[in-house]
């Protein structure tokens, strides 16, 4: 027997335990605290994925108990489609055994070890089996299933298996017995349960910690998401071992066969070009391509023009959605100010379809005085660790954020304020730093993508607090000239003995603004809005205006009743007031309504959004106008600190 | 100065914010800016005044428009007094406010500033408004008479050596002639003194009699009367008249207003400035020369120091090489270090070795 052939059979002995063991760091479990929220991400990403392709609402329970010390039982049940008994040691107890092998898809079990490695931590730290319920909807009973892992085969090894009646239609539960140690706040499960429920928005998951307290993370919305495509890899992005493994897979007999259905974008015509530049013969056996071979063929793929991959396969999580998951789970701390979020266009890098979506909230009690907070998702599953390796850090530090409002030192880095910026990749691969999958490595299409992204919800925040500023110093003047002014002139006619002068003139000179607001009243189970508009400048005004009013049904209006919104259609003189209403039914709580305006100066105008559409031409508009407002301020007297008398 | 023609002044002020009022304008009020860059030399009178650069103070800004409803308060709370004959100290006038509603003052800084404001506008000094500012206790002696007149309307002739005990003759708030004269004087020169403890060793020392001065306890940065006494004192009676201070930028300051003119009171710097007057020291090159025990600058002290480097009324030759060399050493003395060659040194060897250089002294 050769040299190489006694190496090989020790190869094959080397044990998946000891693999496991010298490989912990890779794989998530090299300190007790990351032990524990790496197991439960496994369990809770196997649930969500499996709800979403059965397309049912994911319900998911996660529990963790102190058993001794050092050592945790997790518990997490879904009520996903269940697992057929064959197969439930398949997926528990053999590593690296999935669904999805080939699949080029955008999933969250991409980017896992699997739940079988947790299987086996617990195993190797506690001795103990996992426990197994799984039932189908198909089945009347359950099965419970204690089971091990052959550590040497890599073959999973029932103990006991139960056939038991489980009050549930389907669903999944696992109980894991590991050595970890638990804790709260950052990089903890709280959070990465939390910041699971954020972007997965459709997901109900109830958290009961080690001490009892329990936590549930409601369903913002019913709608699941759009399952993902699967799509052919895009030879573009595709590796060397991923080639090969195609290619001995294939249910095709010609090279070119293999290109063209086993690939998007690749014509019959332009598989017969590969071949050519990889000096192949488009009628070999694919399953017989040599490693060299492969080479020249991956080579060649690079030497053709190729249209990019599909980018619809991608399922980006929306911006309401976002919007919706950042209020839900954040609404406690009484953000300010919620941007819209933004979603981009699907872009390509190295043939990999992607789309980034970004989020940020602002003010109310978040700290004003740390870094802000950066939540990290890929696929919809959040990134906890290496944040400072992530692409997604390098492109806020390169965004210049003092100019949006936020402090920032030398316009780079992290910026400080009260504010939580989210930046979500989906990717049928996403390029992460190392195996253990924590950051997202430093692509530039992804990059750039990223910063364009939070650039323009940067402007939304500056306008934010333009809009703030400008509606405090319009409240200032309210004061001024309903208060201040009229006593000026009693005041002043009173002391050269002359009639209180008229003030409006002076008013519209001062205010020079459209302002509209308005009042709720209530009546039994009816709620009627007042709407004022006053007229500050010396114009008419002609204009139309709506009200998209959140919740309940219009009974009534003086205005034009439209599917869900009011339209009035505004004729006002200077310096004078004009009175809307309506009225909504079946609206227990009011929101606030959004005012709009169309066919008048959106900077002249307090109280109402120009109508959306336009909404970047008017940005720039207010702040020039903004900016001009700073310049004609008075040049105060500076008092010197340090002076006589 | 008439009250009635003060009061027309102020009441200009009011009918020009009517006046805007009734043609759809915002009411505003024009007045000179008073910042250190807006103070101009002014050689008719030898002293440092504002110069043309205005602010205006405009109702369309909630400052402003304070401001304009408080002058139009204020300007009847003058009219009664004038009417009922009647003064008011500013702190005074800052307690009455608190029933004038929107206009009331929040600070006392608030209705000082206001009464200088009014001053600047109308040409008058607070006085002719009826407002006075506290009595400050600064004081004289020295052989000079004076006559008073008192509460009762009567005149007092006091005489400010023979007549006033160790704390000497306490100068009022009003120095006017109609209310002081000076009846006699024996001296030869008049010296301002910042600290109390040197005035004090002046007086223990004789150094009036000595010197045949009038000492002049000038309490820090001087008050206007105390600032306007001086002037009198200098053009009336002929009396050359020196300052004593500390050796340190807020000294050089105090020395600035008596002599050039203060930032703050620009706009009557003619009636409260003594151009000719000296500055006796202490100086940095005192301090050098009589190896004087020193402090060393704050950050403070040097901030002031390049401050009056930028300063108009600085740039003098003299004045530029002493507060260089003062920001060189990093170091300041008190009058009082020259204690360290015994109780008599200052009035023994300093000051009659700096007055003669002067030549105010022979």
């Amino acid at each position: 027997m050769g040299v190489a052939h006694r190496i090989a059979r020790k190869q094959r002995e080397i044990s998946v335990a000891e693999f496991f063991e010298k490989n912990k760091q890779i794989l998530g479990f090299d300190s007790l605290t990351k032990a524990l929220v790496v197991s439960v991400k496994e369990a809770v990403d196997n649930s969500l994925d499996a709800c979403e392709e059965a397309e049912i609402l994911p319900d998911i329970y996660v529990e963790i108990q102190n058993i001794s010390k050092d050592e945790y039982r997790i518990i997490v049940e879904d009520n996903g489609p269940g697992i057929i008994r064959r197969n439930i040691p398949l997926v528990f107890g053999k590593l690296l055994y999935g669904s999805r092998f080939h699949a080029i898809r955008q999933s969250r079990g991409q980017q896992g070890i699997g739940i079988s490695a947790v299987v086996l931590y617990g195993q190797l730290t506690t001795g103990k089996p996992a426990r197994i319920i799984s039932k189908i909807k198909e089945e009347e009973v359950a099965y419970e299933l204690l089971l091990t892992i052959d550590t040497k085969k890599n073959e999973p090894r029932v103990i006991k298996e139960i056939p038991k009646i489980w009050d549930r239609e389907q669903g999944t539960r696992i109980e894991i017995n590991i050595r970890a140690r638990y804790v709260r706040g950052k990089q903890s499960v709280y959070e990465y349960l939390q910041q699971t429920a954020i972007v997965n928005p459709h997901a109900q998951i109830t958290f009961v910690e080690p001490d009892g307290k329990k936590t549930i993370f409601k369903r913002a919305t019913d709608k699941l998401p759009p399952p993902p495509r699967e799509i052919k890899p895009h030879p573009h992005g595709i590796e060397l071992g991923e080639l090969l493994n195609m290619a001995r897979n294939t249910k095709t007999y010609r090279l070119t066969s293999f290109l063209t259905t086993e690939f998007s974008r690749v014509s019959p015509k332009i598989a017969e070009e590969i071949c050519k530049k990889a000096y192949l013969y488009g009628e070999m056996r694919p399953q017989e391509l040599s490693i060299d071979e492969a080479k020249r063929l991956l080579e060649a793929f690079q030497k053709v023009k190729l249209m990019a991959p599909p980018t619809d396969c991608l399922s980006p999580i929306g911006d309401n959605l976002i919007k919706k998951g950042l209020k839900n789970v954040l609404g406690s701390l009484r953000p300010s100010f919620y941007a819209q979020p933004i979603t981009r266009a699907p872009k390509v890098y190295n043939g990999n379809p992607f789309v980034v979506e970004v989020g940020l909230v602002y003010g109310g009690e978040l700290p004003k005085d740390q870094p802000v907070k950066i939540l990290r998702f890929a696929n919809r599953v959040p990134l906890l660790y290496q944040q400072g390796a992530c692409v997604t850090t390098k492109a806020i530090s390169n965004v210049d954020w003092r100019r949006y409002g936020l402090e920032q030192r030398g316009g780079q880095g992290i910026p400080v304020g009260p504010a939580i910026i989210l930046i979500h990749v989906a990717s049928t691969r996403i390029p992460f730093t190392s195996e253990a999958k924590e950051a997202i490595a430093d692509v530039p299409e992804i990059r750039e993508e990223i910063e364009l992204a939070l650039k323009s919800l940067g402007r939304q925040l500056r306008l934010y607090n333009v809009k703030k500023e400008r509606k405090s110093k319009m409240t200032e003047k309210f004061f001024l000239v309903n208060k201040l002014l009229p006593e000026i002139a009693r005041k002043s006619a009173e002391i050269v003995e002359k009639p209180i002068p008229p003030l409006e003139p002076v008013i519209s000179k001062i205010m020079n603004v459209v302002w509209i607001d308005e009042k709720v009243e209530k009546e039994e189970n009816k709620i009627k809005v007042n709407v004022r508009v006053a007229n500050f400048t010396p114009k008419h005004h002609k204009f139309v205006l709506y009200g998209d009013y959140p919740l309940g049904n219009l009974v009534d209006t003086d205005g034009i009743a439209e599917e869900d919104y009011v339209k009035w259609d505004v004729d006002i003189k200077p310096i004078s007031y004009k009175h809307f209403y309506f009225v909504l039914e079946d609206a227990d709580k009011y929101g606030e309504t959004n005012y709009y305006v169309e066919d008048i100066s959106p900077n002249i105008v307090i109280g109402a959004e120009p109508l959306p559409g336009d909404w970047n031409i008017k940005l720039s508009e207010i702040e020039e106008i903004v900016e001009e407002e700073e310049m004609d301020e008075d040049i105060e007297e500076e008092f010197e600190v340090i002076d006589d008398e | 100065m008439s009250s009635e023609e003060s009061l027309k002044k102020l009441y200009q002020i009011a009918e020009d914010i009517y006046e805007d009022l009734v043609r759809g304008e915002i009411p505003k009020m024009k007045l000179a800016a008073r910042n250190r860059s807006n103070i101009v030399f002014d050689s008719r009178y030898g002293v440092w005044k504002y110069g043309d650069s205005k602010i205006t103070r405009s109702a369309k800004k909630l400052d402003g428009a304070y401001m304009l409803l408080r002058t139009l308060y204020v300007m009847e709370f003058i009219k009664e007094m004038i009417r009922d004959k009647k003064s008011s100290t500013l702190r005074e006038m800052y307690y009455i406010s608190e029933g004038w509603g929107l206009a009331k003052f929040h600070t006392q800084d608030e209705s000082n500033k206001l009464a200088e404001d009014l001053e600047v506008i109308t040409g008058y000094l607070r006085e002719d408004f009826k407002l006075r500012p506290e009595e400050d206790g600064a004081s004289v002696i020295g052989n000079i008479t004076v006559e008073e007149i008192n509460r009762k309307g009567k005149p007092m002739r006091i005489n400010c050596r023979d007549d006033v005990g160790d704390s000497g003759y306490l100068i009022p708030y009003n120095v006017e002639k109609d209310k002081l004269k000076f009846v006699d004087v024996d001296a030869d020169f008049v010296i301002g003194i910042e600290t109390g403890g040197m005035f004090d060793r002046l007086v223990e020392n004789g150094f009036d009699e000595k010197a045949r001065a009038i000492l002049v306890h000038i309490k820090g940065q001087p008050a206007r009367s105390t600032r306007r006494l001086l002037k009198r004192m200098n053009e009336e009676l002929g009396l050359p008249v020196v300052i004593f201070t500390d050796g340190d930028p807020w000294s050089f300051r105090i020395f600035a207003s008596v002599a050039y003119g203060a930032i703050k009171t620009a706009h009557i710097s003619e009636y409260l400035t003594t151009p000719t007057a000296e500055f006796v020291g202490i100086t940095t090159s005192d301090i050098l020369n009589y190896d004087l025990p020193t402090d060393k600058l704050n950050d403070r002290d040097i901030a002031a120091l390049q401050s009056e480097l930028k300063d108009p009324r600085f740039q003098t030759p003299f004045w530029t090489e002493e507060i260089k060399l003062m920001l060189k050493i990093k170091k300041k003395a008190e009058q009082q270090s020259l204690a360290k060659y015994g109780l008599d040194y200052v009035t023994d060897t300093y000051l009659p070795e700096k007055l003669t250089e002067l030549g105010v002294m022979s």
